[in-house]
């Protein structure tokens, strides 16, 4: 049996280390491990479902939208699923970086860096789909609002143009954030890179750091001011998502709960998905002392409280249902319960209600194996609670003679598969090249440790 | 490195020396003279005109100064045979669409689908563009020049046979008939699928001659139809549904005329009538007899025998209420009830006192009324014993639709000599020695009969696209020796015809310019006043009650297979089964749940040796016991849409049960069929969807005013009402009227250039009408209501769709209309997302396909959209502006009725209403003020443009205990 109370006392560096222990440790997995095996593998699966992913995007150029198994009434169905899913995941990353930097929880420390990185590579994936999505995805920057010969603004009414000032803004402002708390680093790479090249690129990247006291007090507090800015687009990205569905009138969508209902969902699966990162990178490349029990444990605990959060919002959105008497709103509850998608709705309802009780054990939350596994399944019920959400409203609403079932082709899988490929493949190369865990916080974390201990 | 210059020395073939080509010719003054004669000759003789013959545009026409603008034509298309008058759009002279002539008889101004659709078969690339011996093309000179030479085999003509369908082209008949004067061994045989042989034949049961009865609906109070289907597809039913829809408006509910109907197969006849009695087809007979006893002076006694079962109360209604309207009342057989039933329905109405008020019966229209079956049947045997030397098919495709015990296909391919004359290269070319490419009836002149023996003058409102030759040219090779131009033989007749009393050429122009031949109604309804004898009974139906029958009916949007290659009928949902580009083995569910069939489930259907595979489809209101399969499928040689598409039924067919098959044999092999049905669920889940109401609840609301349905509907708004000075239109839709025909569907699809999916595509869910026919189903799945809803764009004052647009493609212009701007839109789909109503229509693909002469079809002043855009209903704004640059003109403002949209013109009951709103005069306003009008999904505020009447029922106080019963709801696909 795991102690609770032991659990939660694990230090979040195990170990005693110096800062050039620290540096080891860290810049040795860019600079001079050799490749791992794990490595090559995880590299050569996802290689390929990139390339599966630019076969699909291709064939989509080509041929249009309806090599998708859209129709007409579910017009959106698995690249709106796949954008809401990717930008939630993204989440958790300025979660962890910013608001909880602000709320000076040290053990943010070693996971925020390779959680930001998650976080770009997610927005990215979220970013193509929509375009992807577009009927004439060549004409998507008539989205953007931009002075033009036709003197012609977009629709400021429309959620989907909210999205591109959300999207936009939230992906400017977390590349910026990664970027910035790399600098640092970036100049400790260019310090020991031996190859010249190495030098030269980490070199450009540093910005001419020298790691002096007056860079340190402008670093620190930019990067506050920073994380001070990407916290409130924590809570406003993805609630500008959900009103891509709370303003349409389609029962299942047209509801206040969304925002609060789909920022839980979304942090709950960016933790996820981060602790799917951080399981295996720890073991891959021997972090278990830097990304420690505590870390897993506290993710974990995070995931719970979103699970009871989206919890507690499928039950509001079945109580509003009833208690509004909306005879669409009933009927459309009833049908994702009891029609074509009712497997969908009951596997969002063991992913994201049932399995995810296990973590109120400490043993679960202290087995790598059973969060991992947890992890995955709510990824999985995430990505299916949104196409719940999407689909299961879409394919019956107002008029009983235009429901049709929507059913996902080859390529809707291409593309899903592809993304996420196309997703790993980027976090591969980003630990193979950037330091994953940020070695300058580290050393002033070990540096605390010893202090303490002095 | 070796250049080859072309195939042939590729292939090694010698090419012919360079040099001879490059040695210089040298002529003497003499050789250049004597070489040059011939083309000087030829020069100067092609200096004559081409022989004009001229077209005349329809009555208000435009003058000369329409460059640009369309310009119509009265013209004719037939179907089976019969003419509906139409008004051909020809822009810059292409054929575009097809209207209805207002001032013909059997239109009325709208017309069926099959008209709308000519326009696609005109343009069809997949038509004959040569003509072809032996498969090979060949010429029209080498054809005439055979055709001769085969008359001459013989001094009068003996061997020679000619094949056609039905004629009621007088031109035609006069021909024919001249050709047999001249050539007495020469024989005329008819043959097609869809005939009035019984029709015919119950005449000389009743009356001792062939006769055709007409029907005056308009002042029917009761009519009842036996398997009848008035509306849909006998021959006058455009007009019939008209006068129907007259006959029933809800503003005059009051007076509305009750309808009856008992049948097996469900028909949209059934669907309109108050009261429908669900019988196996071969039953109906049993019905008429029953129904005659209790009608005719001694029956009476006999009925009282009769034990009571599940039509007596049916019975009972429909005696009295017609004993109670006599001289008001009408009864119909359908054209598949055997003679008997006709003579016993002659005999009723004439007992009713219904002749020459409801019902007159008069010479049959079509020329010849010999039994086709048995034309074809003496032309079979006489072609298997040799008699036949040279065969000539005018039309019609006796290969592929003949009965199969003629064995028609191989029989032709047993003559030496034969020639068919058809607009396609189809199975029956394939079977003869001869394709001769026949020219369209918009490429043509001719003349054709109306079901009420009216004739119109068949126009060509464009040049032969291919060579074509019409049938009186062919017939011309046999009569004047050489090929006379169709023109002059349509015109030389009439002018026979006319005599020499008055103008012709009045006469002619006349008839040219609106569309019928005013000839003194000479050929019209001839009243009969002899009574009918006394009828004999029809033949009871030897069989168990437990032997299935099967039914081959013509197909509803294919006909008898003719328009297989017609996409937008192919496409066209079925009226009822809603199923596309595939038929059916249609059973009831009671049926299906015996047989533990299931939708889509493949089955046998067997009669003896021959059996064909034919998926499932539960039809509430389909008889228990009994199969319905539609001809017109699994054609072989249609095009590249028709070929293979559905199950070819008239391998069942023969002229033995003439398609109503006592007892097939009705087994599951296992295995689907996937069905592109357009609508997967019937049920309105309790919503107010389609409305109906009672006739009385109706008469009320007509006296002493009720309140008015719509009078909650708006709810608030934060944003102001938008103050429309200038138009503000709107539409509404009577869904009383409404008889589910489609062709607003198909009007729509030809007038907006809306493309053709495939069957892929409507399984998907992608089809692309842009309105599109709901049906639904109240009461029993056994004998359910069936309720009509057309949904166009309602195009609503707070339109969804506009506001999630991100690009403003979708906007709201200052007449009210929500338009779409197809070279804005992007594609992201959330206004179809946001579309209650779900009209939005998505291009997910290239749908259009582009070919030279599909790309002459469509309507120059319609956009065709590209792949990725949206697109729906714009309440036909290129007809809105087209009025308005004409009022501009004339410094007006437009007028109601300036604007028709198409789905309106097209409309035979005139069920949609299109026009100004702020127009107090206006026939929309009218409507829309009534207290029963009311908008679909009120309670979302969307305050649609489109409203609607509710469904008017006149149900009968005896019958209406037992109809609308709770009962399972009628289940649908989902």
């Amino acid at each position: 049996m795991t102690d609770e109370a032991a659990l939660a006392a694990t230090p979040v560096l195990l170990g005693r280390y110096t800062d050039a222990s620290i540096t080891d440790r860290i810049a040795d997995i860019v600079l001079a491990r050799p490749v791992h095996w794990g490595w090559i593998a995880a590299a050569m699966v996802s290689g390929a479902l990139t390339l599966l992913f630019v076969v699909a995007i291709s064939y989509l150029f080509a041929k249009g939208v309806g090599i998708w198994g859209n129709n007409q009434p579910v017009a959106w169905a698995f690249a709106i699923t796949n954008f809401v899913w990717w930008v939630g995941i993204g989440h958790a990353g300025t979660f962890i970086s910013a608001f909880l930097l602000l709320l000076r929880q040290r053990w943010r420390t070693s996971i925020n860096r390779f959680a930001e990185a998650m976080t770009i590579f997610a927005v990215a994936m979220a970013g193509l789909m929509p375009i992807l999505h577009l009927g004439r995805p060549w004409f998507f920057y008539w989205l953007i609002p931009y002075p033009n010969i036709m003197n012609l603004w977009p629709q400021w009414r429309s959620p989907l143009m909210w999205d591109i000032f959300a999207i936009g803004t939230y992906i400017i402002v977390s590349l910026l954030f990664w970027y910035m708390g790399l600098i640092a680093d970036l100049a400790t790479l260019r310090d020991r890179a031996r190859k010249r090249w190495q030098q030269v690129a980490y070199g450009l990247a540093a910005l001419g750091w020298r790691g002096d006291a007056r860079h340190w007090a402008r670093f620190d507090s930019a990067y506050l001011l920073m994380a001070g800015l990407a916290t409130p687009l924590v809570i406003s990205v993805h609630s500008v998502v959900s009103l891509d569905f709370a303003i349409g009138n389609t029962p299942g969508w047209h509801s206040t709960i969304f925002p609060p209902y789909f920022v839980a969902g979304a942090l709950f699966s960016g933790f996820a998905m981060a602790l799917t990162l951080a399981i295996p990178m720890r073991r891959i490349f021997r972090l278990k002392a830097f990304i420690t029990a505590r870390h897993l444990d506290n993710m974990a605990k995070l995931m719970l409280v979103c699970c009871l959060i989206v919890t507690y919002s499928y039950a509001t959105e079945i109580f509003m249902a009833y208690y509004s008497a909306d005879r669409y709103e009933i009927a459309m509850t009833v049908n994702r319960m009891q029609g074509p998608y009712a497997p969908v709705y009951w596997s969002v309802v063991l992913c994201n209600v049932i399995v995810p009780q296990a973590l109120w054990s400490a043993n679960v939350r202290a087995s790598t194996v059973s969060l991992f596994v947890i992890a995955i399944v709510v990824n999985i019920g995430m990505w299916l609670e949104r196409f719940m959400i999407i689909v299961s409203s879409l394919n019956r609403d107002f008029l009983p003679s235009s429901w049709h079932v929507y059913a996902p082709t080859f390529w809707d899988l291409a593309t899903l598969a592809g993304s996420i490929g196309t997703f790993a493949l980027l976090f591969l190369l980003f630990v193979r090249v950037l330091p994953a865990i940020s070695i300058a916080e580290m050393r002033k974390l070990a540096r605390d440790k010893e202090a303490a201990r002095a | 490195m070796q250049f080859w210059r072309g195939l042939d020395e590729l292939d090694g073939v010698a090419a012919p020396p360079v040099a001879a080509a490059t040695t210089p010719l040298a002529f003497a003054r003499r050789d250049f003279i004597k070489l040059m004669a011939a083309p000087l000759a030829l020069a100067a003789g092609g200096c004559g005109r081409v022989p004009l013959e001229k077209i005349v545009p329809y009555r208000d026409g435009p003058a000369q100064d329409g460059y640009g603008k369309p310009v119509f034509y009265a013209s004719a298309i037939a179907r089976d045979g019969y003419g509906c008058g139409v008004l051909v759009e020809t822009n810059m002279g292409r054929p575009t669409k097809i209207e209805g002539n207002p001032s013909h008889p059997a239109s009325l101004g709208a017309t069926d689908i099959f008209a709308q659709a000519a326009v696609l078969e005109l343009w069809d690339p997949d038509r004959a563009n040569t003509h072809a011996r032996q498969g090979a093309i060949d010429t029209w000179s080498r054809f005439a020049g055979e055709l001769q030479s085969r008359l001459r085999e013989s001094h009068d003509g003996s061997g020679l046979r000619i094949l056609t369908e039905t004629v009621t082209s007088p031109t035609l008949h006069d021909q024919l008939r001249a050709l047999l004067a001249r050539y007495p061994g020469a024989r005329w045989h008819q043959w097609q699928p869809v005939n009035r042989d019984n029709v015919h034949a119950g005449g000389v049961l009743a009356f001792g001659e062939a006769v055709e009865p007409r029907y005056r609906f308009a002042d029917a109070r009761v009519i009842v139809a036996l398997d009848a289907d008035i509306v849909g597809s006998m021959p006058g039913c455009v007009r019939y549904a008209r006068e129907i829809a007259d006959a029933r408006r809800s503003e005059r509910a009051s007076q509305m005329s009750r309808i009856y109907a008992a049948e097996g197969s469900p028909s949209l006849t059934g669907a309109l009538a108050d009261h429908r009695l669900v019988v196996r087809t071969g039953d109906v007979a049993a019905l008429a007899q029953r129904l005659a006893d209790r009608l005719l002076a001694h029956g009476a006694g006999q009925a009282a025998a009769a034990p009571p079962d599940a039509a007596s109360s049916w019975i009972d209604a429909v005696a009295a209420d017609l004993a109670q309207h006599r001289g008001a009342s009408v009864v119909v057989a359908g054209d598949r009830q055997p003679p008997a039933v006709h003579a016993l329905v002659h005999a009723i109405n004439h007992a009713l006192g219904n002749d020459a008020t409801t019902v007159m019966v008069a010479a049959p229209v079509a020329f010849a009324a010999d039994s086709h079956f048995e034309s074809l049947r003496t032309l079979a045997a006489d072609i298997g014993a040799g008699r036949v030397a040279a065969l000539l098919v005018l039309g019609g495709n006796p290969a592929y639709n003949a009965p199969r015990d003629f064995d028609f296909d191989a029989a032709l391919r047993k003559l030496r000599w034969s020639a068919h004359v058809a607009t396609y290269n189809d199975e029956t070319s394939a079977a003869c020695t001869w394709h001769v490419a026949a020219a369209h009836a918009l490429e043509s002149w001719g003349d054709i009969r109306a079901f009420d023996g009216s004739v119109t003058i068949q126009q060509p409102c464009i040049a032969p696209l291919y060579d074509g030759k019409s049938a009186h040219e062919v017939l011309s090779v046999l009569l004047d020796g050489n090929p006379q131009p169709g023109y002059g033989i349509t015109r030389a007749y009439w002018q026979r015809a006319h005599g020499d009393g008055g103008d012709f050429e009045k006469f002619w122009q006349n008839a040219l310019w609106q569309g019928i031949v005013d000839d003194g109604a000479a050929a019209r309804a001839v009243a009969r006043a002899a009574a009918p004898r006394a009828a004999a009974s029809p033949m009871p139906v030897a069989r168990r009650s437990d032997d299935v029958e099967l039914l081959l009916a013509p197909d509803p949007t294919l006909g008898d297979g003719r328009h297989a290659n017609n996409a937008w009928l192919q496409e066209l949902p079925k009226p009822l089964t809603t199923l596309t580009w595939d038929n059916a083995a249609l059973v009831s569910p009671a049926f299906a749940a015996w047989r533990g069939l299931d939708n889509e489930d493949v089955v046998e259907l067997r009669i003896g040796d021959n059996a064909v595979r034919a998926p499932v489809w539960i039809l509430p209101g389909h008889a228990d016991n009994a199969v319905t399969l539609h001809l017109g499928f699994g054609r072989t040689r249609a095009g590249s849409v028709g070929n293979g598409v559905g199950v070819d039924a008239y391998r069942l067919f023969d002229s033995a049960t003439r398609g109503l098959v006592a007892s097939v044999g009705v087994t599951k092999v296992g295995g689907k069929h996937r069905l592109a049905a357009a609508q997967s669920h019937a049920r309105m889940e309790g919503r107010d969807l389609a409305r109906m109401i009672g006739k009385d609840d109706a008469a009320r609301c007509e006296s002493t005013g009720c309140a008015p349905a719509h009078a909650n509907d708006p709810k608030a708004s934060l944003y102001p009402a938008f103050p429309y000075d200038g138009y503000k239109w709107g539409m509404s839709i009577d869904q009383g009227s409404c008889i589910g025909c489609a062709a607003c569907t198909i009007a729509c699809q030809a007038e907006n250039n809306i493309p053709v999916v495939g069957r892929d595509e409507v399984l998907l869910g992608r089809e692309m009408h842009w309105i599109r026919v709901d049906r639904y189903y109240t009461g029993s799945r056994d004998a359910p209501r069936t309720l009509f809803q057309p949904v166009p764009c309602m195009q609503c004052e707070h339109a969804p769709c506009e506001v999630v647009c991100p690009v403003e493609a979708s906007v709201h212009d200052a007449e009210g209309l929500n338009v779409q701007v197809y070279n804005r839109c992007v594609g992201t789909r959330f206004c179809s997302n946001n579309c209650p109503y779900k009209v939005r229509r998505f291009n997910w693909i290239a749908y259009t396909r582009s070919a030279p002469s599909l790309d002459a079809q469509r309507n120059p002043q319609v956009t065709v959209r590209m792949r990725g855009v949206m697109e729906k209903c714009s309440y036909c704004i290129q007809r809105i502006e087209r009025a308005r640059i004409d009022a501009d003109r004339g410094n007006r403002r437009i007028a109601d009725g300036d604007v028709v949209t198409a789905c309106q013109a097209v409309c035979p009951t005139q069920a949609i209403v299109f026009g100004d709103l702020n127009d107090p005069r206006s026939q929309v306003v009218a409507r829309k003020a009534s207290p029963l009008d009311y908008t679909l999904l009120a309670e979302l505020n969307t305050r649609p443009r489109t409203s609607y009447l509710p469904k008017v029922l006149n149900a009968s106080a005896e019958l209406a205990d037992d109809e609308g019963a709770a009962g399972a709801e009628p289940r649908g696909r989902s």
